[in-house]
């Protein structure tokens, strides 16, 4: 398949990368692991006219501890993440959520900011960022700002970066060992999830992320407050669907999904229970 | 000749595939990989709507874009065809068939259709041209329901006025009334209805052509990713009035066909013709999604089948209606799949003359079905086997014993069947005894006892399907008595070279199957030489000039065996002159291991080598002998070959969410004699993975307006590796009696026995939750939904 022209130039450092895409205006699109834009781009659904290339910005692959949290750079790919001791030890949900981002190919290629920019809400990051309370840093032509996850997520495709901003940084609280699980129903295994539930407890406390319930991924509120008032998992797993608004598609109807997504919250509590 | 069990011959041994290194390295050549300098790359635009009035089409701003050489409508092209497209099979005298070029003029009929079409100086170039193209529609309403199609409201093709292509009957009764008396007198019956569904073939290398003219005289040479290189130049030949011997046609590394290759394709003559009239190289290679909505699709039928059986379940009649789905148009044997199907829908079991058969099928604005894996025998087994697990329900016996009680004993074979037709050999009880060994049927049956108790979320199911296979296409008096276009024979040519080197010439046209490694064994067994001295020459037209290609699980049966009985004329004229060499008597030779040697005298020999370089330099040959050692043969079946087996799928079924987990498969094949076990269980493999994809997982889906909803592999869900069981192969050998090597079919057999094996144990494991059928493919959703209204709403 080829994709309409464009030009394409490579950035060495982010702040090149928000100078390149400022001159450029909004019909450049930033170029990371390249595995949602380019297969958008060889149908036509996408047509920039440039592309940014920020893979070789080296100082955004990263992955280290900074007291309570650990932060993740924007350009580390899935795999990285995957594979990290650093965060099977402090947020191994995340860890593994990586671990089912489409095939290897793609989780060679993939960056995590790239999937969370993309604000995909079939993607597993975002909602498993969500339900760990991960803050996001963008930087743009006036210098970086802070956006809590809760509050990155517009709709489909679309987030609170400004066009000139880049995604640089996850920044993910430790989970300080509690109970996680994650469950992610899909058809075949390179798939995005139909429904998918990311969820971590320790004690009354939880966190629960829904993947593909709505045009972004959707904290489970519900289902954390019926937990911290001492309900059983089957119980709080009723509420999953509460602030969820799916959408039909081949594999699945409305209230398919919505029973998925209580059978499955049910059984990520179930497995994430101290 | 018993090969599987002389463990020294080459025949029966294991041997790893000549082929896979090259391309397992990434250095075979496919189409889209040859060097054509100057070519000129092709675009096709194609119809966004599902029916609609072609208005105008202005080519004018395209054929001004940077790299663009010339932009066609349909109509522009209307005088560039000798005929229509073809199609080979008018299985009805009074067959409707509407007019259908390579590119559509006056009226799109499906998504995807060719409307116009661009030639630029690079791909990207004519890509990027097809956006500028300005074609004005008028949309017209769309038929895509098969009963709708079927009732005339709306009239697809306004020329033929009617969207019935045909009906096609089989009825066989000893006196007019026994199918409906058989009904009336049953001890039970059942009725069911059963959709196949519409499958996207999907091979591994998309579709992709080359026209390259050749310097003066207007020859041409056409490359194409086809699995029928000798059907093409001849189809094309008539379609663009080229005449025949100025064509030829090759075949290069071809990535798979699965039938979506048997056939003659718009872009393959859209490539010759604009060779023809520019002078310059043309070619064109598909994108995925191009693939999904312009290269055929398979099944796509509704099947009504009842059956009537007596007190013990042993059938007394078959009852069959089908719809067919032709899509917009007749591709090259379109018409014939049903066909295929219909004498196979009594299975492996007996069955008195009481058996009524009746397909019609229609135009619909979707893209032209075709042959694909099994082509009517797929459907045609699904049926009959999920009818008769319906059937040992309502009978109250477990469905293998139901199936033993009807089963053609072993002692009848060969076996004329109801249809007339003969099955050459079988042995049911035995393959279905080993599968049921194999997978522990009973131990399963008693796990069921304990764990699908009521309540339970994780139901145990066990789906068994025996089957049947008409293939090796085909005697010719029988596909004429189909009204099938062309004959169903296999040509060969096996010659010795002067260093006892051998090649063969095969009509076969390998596009995965092994054929170079598999007639290498042939002619190695035959001919005393090791399978690295015989080289496998095929699908190129120039250097095998006769031939009627691969489909039909005929390679082997038909094409195998013709180049075995080459090698059997060839060793006859060696043998004349080995004895004139050994001043003996021809009579007196015995030819093995490669030498001649003269009976009773073993000091007295020749080996075969000697005799090729005697053959070669014709300083002594016997008088009237002509020089060379060259045969070649033409083998026409006398009857189709007919491989049969038991699978059995083991599944474990989430009630909760639907989701069907395979845990076991295992498929008994009988193919008779096998030339290489290694293919053979490759086959398998692959053909129950499709069948399986079919049940679980694949359906080419359609809007109401007609609009392919599954156009890309993202929705399209081909399984992969990480998504199916292994598969267990187990194998019984009944060799057939109707060739020398006592060999039959197996490209499509797991294909066939699949796919009701999956939905047969996913029936079994909710059957103690009231479901009596799930529809394919049985996704998550569908399942849970079908456990839902079993259970009345209540889950």
């Amino acid at each position: 398949m080829i994709p309409a022209a464009f030009d394409y130039v490579r950035a060495g450092s982010a702040a090149e990368a928000i100078d390149l895409i400022g001159q450029y205006g909004d019909e450049a699109k930033f170029l990371a692991g390249g595995h949602s834009l380019v297969p958008a781009m060889k149908l036509r659904l996408a047509q920039p006219t440039v592309l940014v290339d920020i893979g070789r910005v080296a100082d955004l692959s990263y992955i280290r501890e900074d007291g309570d949290q650990i932060a993740i750079g924007a350009l580390t790919r899935h795999m990285d993440v995957e594979n990290s001791p650093v965060l099977a030890e402090h947020v191994p949900l995340l860890a593994h959520a990586a671990g089912h981002v489409g095939d290897p190919q793609v989780r060679h290629r993939g960056t995590i900011g790239g999937s969370l920019a993309h604000a995909d809400p079939a993607s597993d990051l975002p909602a498993t960022t969500l339900a760990l309370g991960a803050t996001y840093v963008a930087q743009g032509p006036n210098g970086t700002r802070e956006i809590a996850a809760a509050d990155f997520y517009h709709g489909y495709f679309t987030s609170a970066l400004a066009p000139d901003e880049m995604l640089t940084e996850i920044r993910v609280p430790k989970m300080g060992g509690a109970g996680w699980s994650f469950q992610k129903f899909n058809r075949r295994a390179q798939d995005w999830a139909i429904v998918g539930v990311a969820a971590w407890q320790r004690g009354s406390e939880c966190g629960v992320g829904l993947v593909n319930m709505a045009s972004t991924p959707v904290l489970a509120s519900s289902v954390a407050s019926a937990v911290a008032g001492g309900a059983s998992a089957a119980d709080a797993a009723e509420a999953a669907a509460a602030e969820a608004d799916p959408q039909a598609d081949l594999n699945a109807s409305v209230d398919y999904r919505v029973h998925l997504a209580k059978v499955l919250t049910r059984r990520a509590l179930e497995a994430s229970a101290g | 000749m018993t090969m599987t069990d002389d463990t020294t011959g080459v025949l029966g041994q294991r041997m790893l595939r000549r082929e896979d290194p090259a391309l397992l390295t990434g250095e075979a050549k496919y189409t889209a990989d040859l060097p054509i300098p100057g070519a000129l790359h092709l675009a096709v635009l194609r119809s966004p709507y599902a029916r609609a009035r072609i208005v105008s089409v202005d080519t004018s701003a395209a054929a001004s874009m940077p790299g663009v050489t010339a932009v066609f409508s349909g109509a522009d092209l209307a005088e560039a065809w000798a005929g229509p497209m073809p199609c080979a099979w008018p299985v009805t005298d009074d067959m409707k068939s509407p007019t259908h070029y390579p590119l559509a003029v006056g009226q799109a009929n499906y998504v995807g259709d060719g409307v116009a079409c661009v030639l630029a100086t690079s791909a990207s170039a004519a890509r990027d041209a097809l956006d500028a193209i300005d074609v004005e529609y008028e949309p017209l309403e769309a038929v895509i329901d098969l009963e709708d199609a079927l009732s005339d409201r709306v009239v697809i093709h306004d020329e033929i006025g009617t969207n019935r292509s045909y009906t096609w009957d089989l009825k066989i009764e000893e006196s007019e009334g026994d199918v409906d008396r058989a009904f009336a007198d049953a001890a039970y019956s059942v009725k069911e209805r059963y959709i196949q569904q519409r499958l996207i073939p999907a091979a591994m290398e998309p579709r992709a052509v080359a026209a390259i003219p050749q310097p003066f005289g207007g020859d041409m040479t056409l490359y194409s990713s086809t699995q029928v290189p000798h059907i093409l130049k001849v189809m094309t030949a008539l379609t663009l009035g080229i005449p025949e011997h100025q064509l030829r046609v090759v075949a290069p590394a071809v990535g798979g066909g699965f039938g979506s290759k048997l056939n003659v394709y718009a872009e393959e003559l859209l490539c010759a013709a604009l060779a023809q009239r520019t002078g310059s190289p043309v070619r064109w290679a598909e994108t995925r999604s191009e693939g999904n909505q312009a290269t055929i699709h398979g099944r796509g039928q509704i099947q009504d089948i009842e059956l009537a059986a007596d007190a013990d379940g042993r059938l007394t009649a078959v009852r069959v209606r089908l719809i067919g789905d032709m899509g917009a148009y007749l591709q090259l044997v379109t018409p014939g799949v049903p066909l295929l199907g219909a004498f196979l829908y009594a299975g492996v079991y007996e069955l008195p003359k009481t058996y009524d058969f009746s397909c019609t099928s229609v135009f619909t604005n979707m893209t032209p079905t075709d042959a694909y894996r099994g082509a009517g025998r797929p459907e045609a087994t699904y049926a009959i086997e999920r009818a008769m697990d319906s059937l040992a329900a309502e009978v109250g016996v477990d469905p293998l014993e139901l199936r033993r009680r009807n089963f053609i004993p072993t002692a009848s074979y060969p076996y004329e069947a109801m249809t007339g037709l003969v099955y050459d050999s079988g042995d049911h009880d035995k393959a279905a005894t080993l599968a049921a060994e194999m997978i522990d049927y009973a131990g399963v049956r008693a796990r069921q006892e304990t764990q699908n108790v009521p309540g339970a979320t994780k139901r145990l199911g066990i789906g068994v399907s025996t089957y049947f296979e008409m293939c090796g296409l085909a005697p010719s008096r029988v596909l004429a008595s189909l009204n099938y276009g062309a004959g169903g024979w296999e040509a060969a040519t096996v010659r010795v070279l002067p260093t006892n080197k051998i090649q063969v010439v095969t009509g076969t046209a390998p596009h995965g199957q092994g054929h170079e490694t598999a007639w290498s064994m042939i002619v190695a067994e035959k001919m005393g030489v090791s399978p690295d001295d015989v080289d496998v020459l095929h699908s190129d037209t120039a250097i095998a000039p006769l031939g009627l290609d691969t489909y039909g699980s005929r390679s082997l049966s038909v094409g195998g065996v013709a180049i075995a009985m080459a090698c059997d004329k060839v060793v006859d004229k060696a043998k004349q002159i080995a004895a004139h060499q050994l001043e003996a008597n021809p009579d007196d030779l015995e030819f093995s291991g490669g030498e001649f040697r003269v009976a009773g005298s073993p000091d007295r020999a020749m080996p075969l080598a000697a005799v090729a370089f005697e053959a070669f330099t014709a300083h002594n040959l016997p008088d009237g002998l002509e020089p060379n050692l060259e045969a070649h043969t033409t083998y026409d079946p006398p009857n189709f070959s007919w491989p049969f087996g038991t699978h059995m799928c083991l599944v474990e079924v989430d009630t909760e969410t639907g989701e069907v987990e395979v845990l076991r498969y295992v498929a008994v094949d009988d193919c008779g004699n096998q030339v290489n076990p290694l293919i053979v269980d490759g086959q398998v493999h692959g053909g129950v993975i499709q069948g399986l994809a079919q049940a679980l997982y694949e359906e080419a889906v359609y809007d109401a307006d007609g609009n392919l909803q599954t156009s890309t592999l993202a929705e399209y869900l081909v399984p992969a590796a990480s998504d199916v069981p292994s598969i267990e192969t187990g194998h019984t050998i009944t060799p057939s009696p109707t060739n020398q090597l006592g060999v039959k079919g197996i490209g499509e057999a797991g294909t066939i026995a699949s796919t009701p094996a999956v939905i047969n144990a996913i029936v079994d494991a909710l059957s103690g939750l009231g479901v009596r059928d799930v529809p394919m493919p049985a996704s998550p959703n569908t399942v849970w939904r079908a456990i839902n209204e079993a259970q009345g709403g209540q889950q």
